[in-house]
């Protein structure tokens, strides 16, 4: 008896324990969880909202997976995430979502003798380094894009994340339509299994490779290699055209878009055609449930149209580029198309 | 069930020649209160691990079911782009890395604790003993980026010099070639080596304190060197517990997650090489989680975390039977 009064209770407390699953609890205003990169903006944007509406947003930088499995459970108001769903997807789940910003990675380096912007790299020659072909920098591939820069005969070190990120797939993306090699062993994703290289944990991790491990090259978002006066290389686009990284470059990427007709929004800025476009520009998208309480959808609507409308300066300063207006007016017509309501 | 009944149950008599007051029945009834919160204690820690293997084991099915569990274990294949998973580069991962962790570890926490018991003079011990203890204290994160900012970039201008001396020798110096770095597998061994250095020299030092006084003082009266005292005299009056403190650094370091993700370079092809970087499982989970997109991915995921309890519950299972059996040979119960 006594026994099995303990196996009971042990029993009570197990299913007790199982039943404690850590979830995204929603506060009092708005709750989003998600992309970490898209973290600065909407924080950036919030507090200021905060300040003039009274409404808090209070953003969870979860990562991608995690935003969406959020916005499906129903326990935030809206998820981010840097990959678009696919519109079956998107459908399946009873789900929409929306671009919020541009942005972009570079190609940071060290090699001694080489000062920053100097080296010039294309798309089918990085994929090549990823994929283990071109092992050293004085390779004739990379010497034919930099004539009169000397190159010393040193091993590449890759340098890649180690953790899930958007920049990932940014990357990825752009290889796998550069070079149909890349597509087809490695393809794109947030995590890949990559053929070679170092994984550094975080922009920080990479970043923090290039500056010390000479020979190496990696990919970082362009924000960060701003704030830490990281070298970066200069690309050759779809055009042919030699361009450096710069938010002008990033908006013409999403500039070429015809956001209007693409269907869910489901566009991937890598490789734009434009001659100021910087090949490996991004976006993230901001997803909603559509059978959300109309006031729930209302509000995040709100939110994310003062950001495009008011928020333009305040996303340049941390180097995300603001969506054209064209962008913006699409958006809204998906809005209304999609749920019947818009702002 | 009553008050006297958890008094004799426990082991404790009812003293009779106490004159019967309040006093008595409130001390019986605390006494019966304290016997159901150490119940519910041990219960609770006990149900919490056992919920926990639940919940992990339910969450990987969808990965179970896909990959098999031996065909899990010794695929190489990680690869969330075609949704194909294996654990084998991070379950070799995290032995190699902590068997690394030991073999440096364990001969310097000895090292230590022999100092600490034998050697040093009084003024010196506090200091030192302390000083180990407070390497406890540092959180891994701080392990990690030290690691990575500091350890690293100096061991990058030894590397050279391993690839050299060691990398020469035949055999064994496939271990150690490849390109300075100053990241990898070696350099996540080292940096887990300091950190259950702490664990491991404190279980040790307290033991080694505890033997007789007599038995060393005999072994030094019949002109015995300190080495030897150490090596013959308290090493094997202690062995059972200085076992312990080994395996219990060993599981520190078959879970550490942060310091290691900062250091081994992550990367998911397996290498013959100690200077090339290479993943565990704590890393990779530390690593991808956040960004796991797709359920079989999570599922794969925490099928790892399944693996690495596994693997930590029969590291636990050959530490009790090593010391079961060295009891048996020594006649005492272990």
């Amino acid at each position: 008896m006594k026994s099995l009064k303990k196996m009971g209770a042990a029993l009570a407390l197990t299913v007790a324990c199982a039943l404690v699953i850590p979830a995204v609890r929603a506060q009092s205003g708005l709750t989003g969880a998600g992309s970490t990169w898209v973290y600065p903006l909407v924080a950036k944007w919030s507090a200021t909202y905060q300040k003039l509406t009274g409404t808090e947003i209070n953003y969870q930088s979860i990562g991608s997976g995690g935003g969406i499995a959020q916005i499906k459970a129903g326990t935030v108001a809206f998820g981010a995430s840097d990959m678009p769903l696919k519109p079956e997807d998107l459908k399946a789940a009873g789900l929409i979502q929306f671009p919020t910003a541009v942005a972009g990675a570079a190609m940071g380096y060290n090699i001694p003798g080489v000062k920053a912007g100097q080296l010039v790299l294309s798309g089918p020659v990085i994929a090549d380094i990823y994929l283990a072909k071109i092992k050293k920098w004085s390779d004739p591939a990379i010497a034919k894009l930099n004539p009169g820069l000397k190159l010393p005969d040193l091993d590449i070190t890759v340098v890649h994340r180690s953790d899930g990120s958007g920049t990932t797939f940014t990357f990825t993306d752009y290889l796998s339509k550069v070079s149909p090699e890349w597509k087809e062993k490695v393809g794109e994703n947030t995590a890949v299994s990559w053929p070679t290289g170092v994984g550094g944990k975080g922009s920080e991790g990479v970043a923090s490779y290039l500056q010390r491990i000479p020979g190496s090259v990696g990919y970082v978002e362009y924000a960060y290699l701003l704030e830490t006066h990281g070298s970066y290389a200069r690309m050759i686009n779809r055009d042919g055209k030699v361009v450096s990284p710069s938010l002008k470059g990033f908006q013409d990427a999403s500039g070429h878009v015809d956001w209007a007709t693409a269907q869910d929004f489901y566009v991937i800025l890598t490789d734009k055609p434009g001659p100021d476009t910087w090949p490996i520009s991004g976006c993230t998208w901001q997803i909603l449930r559509k059978n959300a309480p109309k006031a729930t959808n209302m509000e995040v609507m709100k939110f994310f149209d003062w950001g495009f409308e008011h928020g333009q300066d305040m996303a340049k300063s941390i180097a995300f580029g603001p969506l054209p207006p064209s962008t913006v007016e699409a958006i809204k017509s998906y809005w209304k198309k999609e749920l019947g309501y818009s702002i | 069930m009553n008050g006297s009944d958890v008094a004799v149950q426990s082991g404790i008599q009812p003293v009779s020649d106490e004159p019967k007051s309040v006093g008595r029945s409130w001390r019986l009834s605390a006494d019966f209160l304290f016997h159901k919160a150490a119940v519910f204690a041990a219960f609770l820690a006990a149900a919490a691990l056992f919920a926990t293997v639940i919940a992990i084991a339910y969450d990987s099915w969808t990965a179970i079911q896909t990959f098999g569990i031996w065909g899990f274990l010794k695929s190489s294949q990680w690869n969330p782009v075609t949704q194909t998973f294996g654990a084998f580069p991070f379950i070799v991962g995290t032995l190699v890395s902590s068997t690394i962790a030991m073999v440096l570890g364990v001969p310097v926490s000895f090292g230590i604790a022999v100092f600490i018991a034998e050697i040093a003079p009084p003024w010196i011990k506090r200091p030192v003993a302390g000083a180990i203890e407070l390497l406890a204290a540092i959180p891994s994160i701080v392990y990690g980026l030290w690691g990575l900012l500091v350890f690293a970039p100096v061991f990058a201008n030894i590397e050279p010099w391993i690839n050299d001396h060691l990398g020469a020798i035949p055999g064994i110096g496939l271990l150690f070639q490849g390109p300075p770095m100053g990241i990898g597998m070696l350099t996540a061994g080292i940096i887990l080596a300091i950190m259950v250095l702490p664990y491991m020299s404190s279980i040790m030092r307290d033991v080694f304190l505890v033997v007789p006084s007599s038995l060393r003082e005999s072994a030094y009266a019949m002109g015995a060197t300190t080495w030897e005292v150490a090596w013959q005299i308290i090493l094997p009056y202690t062995r059972s517990a200085v076992i312990g403190g080994i395996f219990l650094g060993l599981g520190r370091a078959l879970g550490e997650t942060m310091a290691v993700t900062f250091v081994i370079g992550n990367s998911n092809v397996l290498s013959s090489s100690l200077l090339m970087p290479g993943a565990t499982i704590p890393s990779v989970l530390a690593n991808e989680f956040t960004e796991a997109t797709t359920k079989l991915y999570l599922s794969s995921l925490i099928y790892l975390g399944l693996i690495l309890i596994a693997v930590t519950l029969t590291v636990r299972l050959l530490a009790v039977l090593l010391m079961r059996r060295l009891g048996r040979r020594e006649g005492a119960p272990a």
